[in-house]
């Protein structure tokens, strides 16, 4: 080859040819078109929800009947035929979801996560994890529509004073769905974990149990702690299995009484599922709270994700 | 070349023994301890292993020496490894692995079927090729045979005890609460042998445990090693024939196909080896 020609093919211009720009124009599209939506949820839910707040809508000349943001976070009663907007009932409902949920999925999560990293054979484990797959993919009407029809039932054959719609079969069902989400999550976590440190622990005469408890599953807590937050951001989510199960009744409830579980009352998302069901006009007070109980749906969620990445990036554990 | 002759060569070679360390100069490094009688700790009879169908180790037959530097050499794919961990039964946990032969540790065959794996692990330590510590704290590392063990009272002492054997004390005595993955690959692993050696094994197996590491680093592992057949029977396994020449007392040569060729003192095996095979592998013409 001619110095010339080198020179000429070595001045080619093909990082930026025609072709080259177009399909990184494409790519580019792609990845804004997620971005370009969420921001203008975020922004439609903020405006929306901004002309229910009685200071935010003062601020932006919203003519119409408001709500104070006092009355709204610790109002005790919702009640949107009186005009009562007291959040609290609600984030009460949500709050018994996830603790009740929690109880169920955070240990039989991490217990499932252990049997199949640690214990479960090869062939066994390519055999129960896609079956624990296809436990994620059961639409959440069906789990409702089981929490109304059999574990309600089931539940009242211990505790006769149930009632029909209730906050424990909500949660139970909720905590099923989950430990799917945690199971899978962790047992990555867990077998990401280098097979030196088990030869280490089992070199030093470590049993199972040892290596499982005392090595394994603290060296992946930031990913088993991430399936936490993941799974109970869905829990907080979770709507249609707790419409169903949980009842559209908007009670106060102590979420760390026991004995409320027995009772139906109203999660978050139910509410919003009621809100939208009903006859509620466009621009009216009602339709706005809609906007408010999602945009706090929504705080609490980037709230927990945020602490996630918080946590993840603090405990990590860098393995070569 | 048939299965007979290596293992005749290694059961020979423990009569021959005090022949053989007589010729040893007066001025070697190893003659001090050689002069001791040996008593053997580990011994091998005729041990095959198989992983499924292929044998990795064919007939091994060897006498370990209590309080020696044993050093296992060969090449890749050789069975070193393999032996290794048959003596604390490591293999175990490698479901295609299947192990016949006996294997005494003391009097007993550590194969016998009422023998329990987790007790034989705790009197029989191990430091791996690469530093493997906990992502615990320095001092949880070096403590942590002594929790599953349930050990009672403080671990304080053991813990101090253990570090300066295996030579980092002094550089962890301030710092014995930070994560042990903060410290050097060589640092890392001097605190995986302190984590081995912090039960007081019998044995203690090292698998090619200066192989991650570098020169200076290497070199600290190795006068470790010496200095701990003091109170150990040291078992490794290395590529390097050089550091087996330096550090051990008796050396094992294992070729393709898992057979041990020929097993003596070191000085023997490196000056004057009784098999072609090793002396060809010994100055480099194979392998």
């Amino acid at each position: 080859m001619s110095t010339d020609d080198l020179a000429n093919e070595l001045t080619r211009r093909t990082e930026n040819a025609p072709q080259e720009l177009l399909t990184r124009a494409f790519f580019f599209f792609c990845a804004v078109l997620s971005i370009v939506t969420t921001v203008a949820i975020i922004v439609l839910l903020t405006t929306e929800a901004a002309k229910f707040f009685s200071l935010t809508a003062s601020l932006l000349g919203v003519e119409g009947q408001t709500v104070s943001l006092v009355d709204f976070f610790t109002g005790t009663t919702w009640q949107t035929s009186t005009g009562e907007y007291g959040v609290l009932p609600l984030v009460a409902g949500t709050l018994m979801v996830v603790i009740g949920s929690a109880i169920i999925a955070l240990p039989l999560g991490v217990g499932t996560a252990i049997y199949l990293s640690e214990y479960a054979s090869p062939r066994l484990r390519s055999k129960l994890k896609p079956a624990l797959e296809i436990l994620a993919g059961i639409p959440t009407v069906v789990y409702g529509f089981f929490a109304l029809i059999y574990i309600t039932p089931a539940l009242g054959t211990v505790l006769p004073d149930i009632a029909f719609f209730n906050m424990a079969s909500a949660a139970i069902v909720v905590g099923i769905m989950i430990i799917p989400m945690v199971a899978s999550i962790s047992e990555d976590a867990m077998s990401a974990v280098p097979d030196e440190l088990r030869e280490a622990g089992y070199g030093l005469g470590a049993t199972k149990f040892d290596v499982s408890a005392g090595v394994v599953v603290p060296a992946a807590a930031s990913g088993i702690f991430s399936s936490f937050i993941l799974a109970l951001s869905r829990a907080i989510g979770e709507t249609m299995a707790v419409t169903i199960a949980a009842g559209s009744q908007a009670r106060f409830l102590n979420p760390i009484d026991p004995t409320a579980y027995l009772e139906g009352a109203m999660p978050m998302t139910a509410a919003m599922i009621q809100l939208l069901t009903g006859d509620i006009t466009g621009g009216g007070l009602a339709y706005r709270s809609l906007f408010a109980i999602g945009l706090t749906l929504f705080a609490i969620t980037l709230l927990m994700n945020v602490i996630s990445d918080l946590v993840a990036a603090r405990y990590r554990e860098e393995y070569e | 070349m048939s299965n007979e002759e290596p293992t005749t060569e290694a059961r020979t070679s423990a009569p021959d023994r005090s022949s053989a360390t007589t010729s040893v100069d007066a001025g070697e490094e190893t003659s001090d301890r050689a002069a001791e009688p040996d008593r053997t700790i580990v011994e091998a009879r005729n041990i095959d292993v198989w992983y499924d169908e292929d044998q990795a180790l064919r007939d091994v037959s060897m006498e370990v020496p209590e309080k020696k530097v044993t050093a296992m050499i060969g090449p890749s794919g050789c069975g070193k490894s393999t032996f290794l961990r048959c003596i604390n039964r490591m293999n175990d946990l490698v479901d295609a692995a299947r192990v016949e032969g006996e294997l005494l540790l003391g009097s007993k065959n550590v194969y016998d079927a009422d023998v329990d794996p987790i007790a034989l692990r705790r009197r029989v330590g191990i430091v791996f090729q690469k530093p493997n510590p906990f992502p615990k704290s320095i001092y949880d590392n070096v403590a942590y045979g002594l929790e599953i063990q349930d050990v009672e009272g403080g671990h304080d002492a053991i813990v101090e005890r253990s570090l300066e054997r295996a030579a980092l004390w002094e550089e962890v005595e301030d710092r014995l609460e930070e994560s042990g993955l903060e410290l050097s690959g060589g640092q890392q692993q001097r605190l995986c042998i302190a984590r081995a050696i912090a039960t007081d094994p019998e044995v203690l197996l090292m698998d090619e445990p200066a192989s991650a590491l570098d020169p200076i680093a290497t070199n600290q592992i190795e006068d470790l090693i010496e200095d701990l057949a003091e109170e150990y029977t040291v078992i490794i396994v290395t590529h390097n024939m050089q550091q087996a020449a330096r550090i051990s007392d008796k050396t094992a040569v294992f070729l393709t196909g898992g057979e041990l060729v020929e097993f003596d003192d070191t000085r023997q095996v490196f000056e004057s080896p009784q098999s072609q095979r090793v002396e060809d592998y010994i100055t480099g013409k194979f392998g």
